[in-house]
């Protein structure tokens, strides 16, 4: 590090060779050290577009896992089974997610608009109490069945990070997209459909 | 109104610091002092509009002007006056407004100090420190800045995010923390200049000397607090959780300890030269991460302020530190070469030398945990996490021999030690240490306690034993009384006591923190009002739940008594609560907890209220942990032994008898 | 015996102690509990809500719950290489507070080894060099203090207890 073995320089023949200017040496040095610092600051520059809150999901295009909860606008219980060969709009939200109340409307747009091909919306409250999400649903409106998830049995088995994150299910029981974040209309609309088409390819 | 001044002042101060870093640089290649002159008051002015510029961020908040979109973001008319204050640094962009501030005291302060002595290398370190500010101002005018305004201005602000006006040590933690950062540029600038100047002697380390120790001692209270913050206001009942936030202001904590013990062995033997050179540039260059990482959002953790488009700013800046840094030394090394090798390994040159392989290993190893899951992002696409399991894993066994090291470091005379005279010495530790092994292994204690414990009692005893040989020796040299004795023996050798007090203080921390991570005691329960439950040693009775509204939250309060087992006697109330704020998600739990005293073992009790299913019935999480006082307690004390080493000595009065010691005489000597 | 050899005695006599207490204590450990075991799982396992948790700290509901599936799949009798697998399925790896030890992700296992046994080479190589650069040697060994010599200055400068 601090002493060095004599340089070649300093025991060098005289063969007529020019000097091997010092320069040289110093350049090479100054190359090595340098260039772990360019392959760092690349590493780090690699990591500028990621989205460190998003999180892919292991179950696109693997079965959706089943589900049997109790219905929270009703009585009784809503199964997966039940809604087997329909597409199914699985939505993860609570009372007291803000970014829920954002997405609230496009869930009852798409829901208006599906309803009769026979897509269902389905909210599942996640870590919230019956009470505060009917005062939700009381407050926000929207018709869509609701489902509690005691013990959060259905979130861990979907993969949940947080509220709200929406899973489309396609007609096959398999799910075809995920998202995390307040959904917009258009992206419904666009995972609908493509869950349809393949349904009516089958 | 504020916004206008705040932004004309930063844009003045940027001004400043580019006419500063010029101004200085013409004026020493050019020779014309005047002009430097000019860069030295510069940086008086330029502090003084950082100081305007965050009074009136200040003033915007306490009058609650929310046309600024810092302030409708971070406060609302109903957060107290104090948080409101606090949301100041609470968020990004203001943080960053801190973060000049404290950059411009120390360049302010470095003006001042040199006023009238200047070394050669002090016009290119002011130029460097311009430099820096500049880069920060930039960034403070530009894509971060707190005074950006909103069209119309909403009639209240969202108020700050609930974890950040929980609690006051929030007021606190980040400014030591910078101070403690941002410290670290004084020893990089005069490191920098001594390169370009090539006056690569020790001068740069002398001059720079006590302002590396304050920037450490800040940063060690800086992450203490930050400890305690985790401790006592989120409630998961630890105080470290290798969040990437934690870790990259970690880092240079790590580097500039390694750095304060090697300045050590190049002042006594002219080795190292190189080395310290990198490593005061790879501190600073870390504490640049460090801000990269925080606000880059690269990682998630629990500090990522808002995505932001700075990221590629930070890294170029990051990149030029480096390349700068690092080109200049490589280009100096035939200058840089050591004037001395080590004569053996038993040799406190030696046991510093390991000192700091340690250290570097340890950062290294934080360092890649926390790196890698962008790599293998960027390689596979997948994403991965790297957590507790394998940062204790592999910190605690290097941490283990730095304490070893720790212990006989200071029982080593420089240069060579006779081997018979260090087992001499080490007599005393090693029977403490095989006392209190043997102690603990036949009371029932596991290897790891065993291990671990045996090796706080050396080095505590061998820390202890050192400190009282200078002290008996002053006794009999003088016979002084033990006060008189202590003070002379201090006096005389600052550094040597000031470090050994922070060695104390360290072993204090590291028992504290090994006892409550060997005694692992909580419990979780769902409890009915009155009901009475037994767990880890003591009985919990929940005695019911009061709620209570407060302008900007509603806060719901447990009652939960602590009781004696065996005679039912009530040992402590407990209230944790659950605070409830409008604007956001789940509600965020402050702890309730019983501190640890000498008086009642040392045991914290710490109780936090999970969730509230009604006024009758609740979930609650308790942790009996013990020694956890420990680690604020030697924190403390680190902090006062910084401070004890960086005590300016007296000048010496004529006619007092002894020796100087070696390290204050070649101060003199060596130019 | 010499004094070097008593210290030397007593130096290997406190380390035999030490040794044999830590073996002595490590005999009685070794049973695990349902609790215990259920914990363990759970601080390997990243709380999905929260920042930088293990499920085993988090305070948040739903590592309640996910501690209570833990505990009821390990009464069930599953192994907690099921537990952790049931767990991956469903959030992928990065649910694993330290990633499978696969392919890259060798790399943060080997790298705090490989750093430790650079580090001590290092310090090996530093302290034994004898370079170019460096003070010049006493003039002639036989100026130099003998071993005896060397303990009488010994003595004495432990008498006279210089501090630093």
């Amino acid at each position: 590090m601090s002493t060095d073995a004599p340089s070649k320089e300093d025991v060098r023949e005289t063969d007529g060779a020019p000097e091997p200017p010092r320069r040289g040496n110093r350049g090479r040095t100054i190359a090595i050290v340098l260039a772990p610092v360019v392959l760092f600051a690349l590493l780090l520059a690699s990591g500028l577009g990621n989205d460190p809150h998003a999180l892919p999901s292991e179950l696109i295009g693997k079965p959706a896992p089943e589900f049997s909860l109790p219905r929270l606008d009703a009585g009784g219980t809503i199964d997966s089974a039940d809604l087997s060969g329909q597409v199914v709009v699985v939505n993860f939200w609570a009372s007291w997610c803000v970014p829920c109340r954002d997405e609230h409307p496009a869930l009852d747009e798409a829901w208006r608009r599906y309803r009769e091909r026979g897509v269902v919306v389905l909210g599942v409250s996640f870590e919230d109490t019956p009470e505060g999400a009917m005062d939700f649903r009381n407050e926000l409106g929207g018709d869509w069945p609701l489902a509690d998830d005691p013990g959060s049995e259905t979130a861990i088995a979907y993969g949940v990070f947080g509220v709200p994150e929406t899973f489309v299910i396609a007609p096959d029981g398999t799910v075809s997209a995920k998202t995390t974040g307040a959904v917009t209309y258009d992206w419904l609309t666009d995972e609908i459909e493509r869950a349809l088409r393949k349904g009516d390819v089958e | 109104m504020p916004a206008v001044v705040g932004t004309i002042s930063l844009a003045l101060a940027l001004s400043l610091a580019l006419y500063g870093g010029t101004a200085a640089i013409v004026g020493v290649r050019t020779g014309r002092p005047r002009v430097i002159e000019s860069a030295r008051t510069a940086a008086y002015s330029l502090f003084a509009l950082v100081v305007v510029a965050n009074l009136a961020m200040l003033a915007a908040l306490l009058a609650n002007d929310f046309s600024l979109k810092y302030v409708a973001l971070n406060s609302s008319r109903a957060t107290p006056t104090f948080f409101k204050v606090l949301a100041l640094w609470s968020a990004d962009e203001g943080s960053l407004l801190l973060w000049n501030l404290v950059l411009g005291g120390y360049l302010a302060a470095v003006a001042l100090r040199f006023r009238r002595s200047r070394p050669e290398t002090f016009p290119w370190a002011l130029a460097v420190m311009f430099g820096v500010s500049a880069f920060y101002l930039l960034l403070v005018l530009g894509p971060t800045t707190p005074f950006a305004t909103l069209p119309t201005a909403p009639v209240d602000g969202r108020g700050p995010l609930p974890l950040l006006q929980n609690h006051p040590l929030m007021a606190v933690h980040p400014p030591f923390l910078y101070l403690g950062f941002i410290g670290f540029t004084v020893p990089f600038a005069f490191a920098i200049a001594a390169l370009i100047t090539g006056r690569v002697s020790d001068a740069w380390m002398r001059i720079t000397r006590r302002w590396t120790i304050a920037a450490w001692i800040f940063l060690t209270i800086g992450l203490t607090l930050g400890a305690l913050w985790s401790y006592s206001v989120l409630g998961w009942g630890g105080y470290w959780a290798w969040d990437p936030v934690e870790n990259v202001a970690l880092l240079p904590w790590l580097t500039g300890t390694a750095f304060l013990h090697s300045v050590m062995v190049q002042e006594r033997r002219g080795m190292l030269k190189i080395w310290n050179l990198s490593l005061i540039v790879g501190t600073f260059a870390l504490t640049v991460l460090g801000t990269f990482l925080t606000r880059g959002s690269i990682l998630a953790s629990v500090h990522t302020f808002a995505e932001s488009i700075v990221g590629p700013l930070y890294l170029a800046f990051l990149t030029v530190v480096l390349l700068g840094g690092f080109g200049l030394i490589a280009w100096r090394r035939e200058a840089l070469r050591g004037e001395a090798t080590f004569d053996t390994p038993l040799s406190r040159e030696s046991v510093f030398l390991g000192n700091n392989v340690l250290l570097l290993v340890l950062t290294f190893t934080v360092l890649v945990g926390t790196i890698y899951p962008l790599l293998a992002e960027a390689v596979t696409n997948d994403k991965v996490s790297v957590g507790t399991p394998f940062f204790n894993r592999n910190t605690a066994p290097v941490a283990l021999l730095l304490l070893f090291l720790m212990g006989i470091g200071p029982l080593l005379p420089w240069r060579a030690a006779s081997p018979s005279a260090v087992l001499r010495r080490l007599q005393v530790p090693l029977w403490a240490a095989a006392a209190v092994a043997a102690g603990l292994a036949i009371a029932g204690a596991g290897a790891a306690g065993v291990v671990v414990f045996g090796l706080a009692a050396f080095v505590a005893t061998a820390t202890i034993t050192e400190m009282v040989r200078g002290v008996q020796a002053q006794r009999r040299a003088h016979g002084l009384s033990v006060t008189s004795a202590t003070r002379a023996a201090v006096s005389r050798n600052h550094r040597l006591y000031g470090g050994l007090v922070v060695h104390l203080g360290l072993i204090v921390a590291v028992i504290g923190v090994s006892w409550a991570a060997l005694s692992d005691r909580s419990a979780e329960a769902t409890m009915a009002r009155g009901e009475i439950v037994h767990a880890q040693g003591y009985d919990l009775r929940f005695d019911g739940l009061s709620a209570r509204d407060e302008p900007q939250r509603r806060v719901l309060v447990a009652d939960l008594t602590v009781l004696d087992p065996g005679s039912g006697d009530e040992v402590m109330r407990l209230r944790p609560s659950l605070n409830l704020y409008p604007a956001s998600s789940e509600p965020i739990g402050t702890p309730s907890i019983r501190m640890g005293t000498p008086f009642n073992g040392m045991v914290d009790l710490y109780a936090s209220l999970v969730t509230v299913e009604n006024r009758s019935r609740a979930t609650f999480r308790f942790f009996v942990n013990p020694g956890i006082g420990l680690l604020w307690f030697g924190g403390l004390v680190m902090a006062l032994g910084g401070l004890v080493a960086a005590w300016p000595a007296r000048p010496r009065a004529a006619g007092v008898s002894g020796p100087e010691p070696a390290t204050e005489r070649r101060e003199e000597v060596r130019v | 015996m010499s004094a070097r050899t008593r210290s030397i005695a007593l130096i290997v006599g406190a380390v035999v102690v030490v040794g044999l207490a830590a073996l002595f204590a490590s005999a009685g450990s070794g049973r695990a509990s349902l609790a215990d075991r259920s914990h363990e799982i759970a601080a390997g396992l990243r709380c999905p809500v929260c920042q930088n948790l293990s499920v085993a700290d988090s305070p948040s509901g739903l590592a309640g719950e996910m501690r209570s599936e833990i505990a009821t799949r390990l009464r069930a009798g599953e192994s907690p290489e099921e537990i952790r697998a049931f767990f991956v399925d469903r959030y992928g790896e990065w649910i694993l507070l330290e990633p499978p030890k696969r392919g890259l992700n060798l790399v943060p296992w080997a790298v705090p080894i490989v750093a430790l046994i650079a580090g001590v080479a290092v310090w090996v190589m530093v302290v034994r060099r004898r370079g170019t650069g460096g003070e010049p040697e006493a003039p002639g060994s036989s100026e130099r203090p003998t071993a005896a010599e060397r303990e009488r200055i010994d003595r004495d400068l432990a008498d006279l207890q210089e501090p630093g």
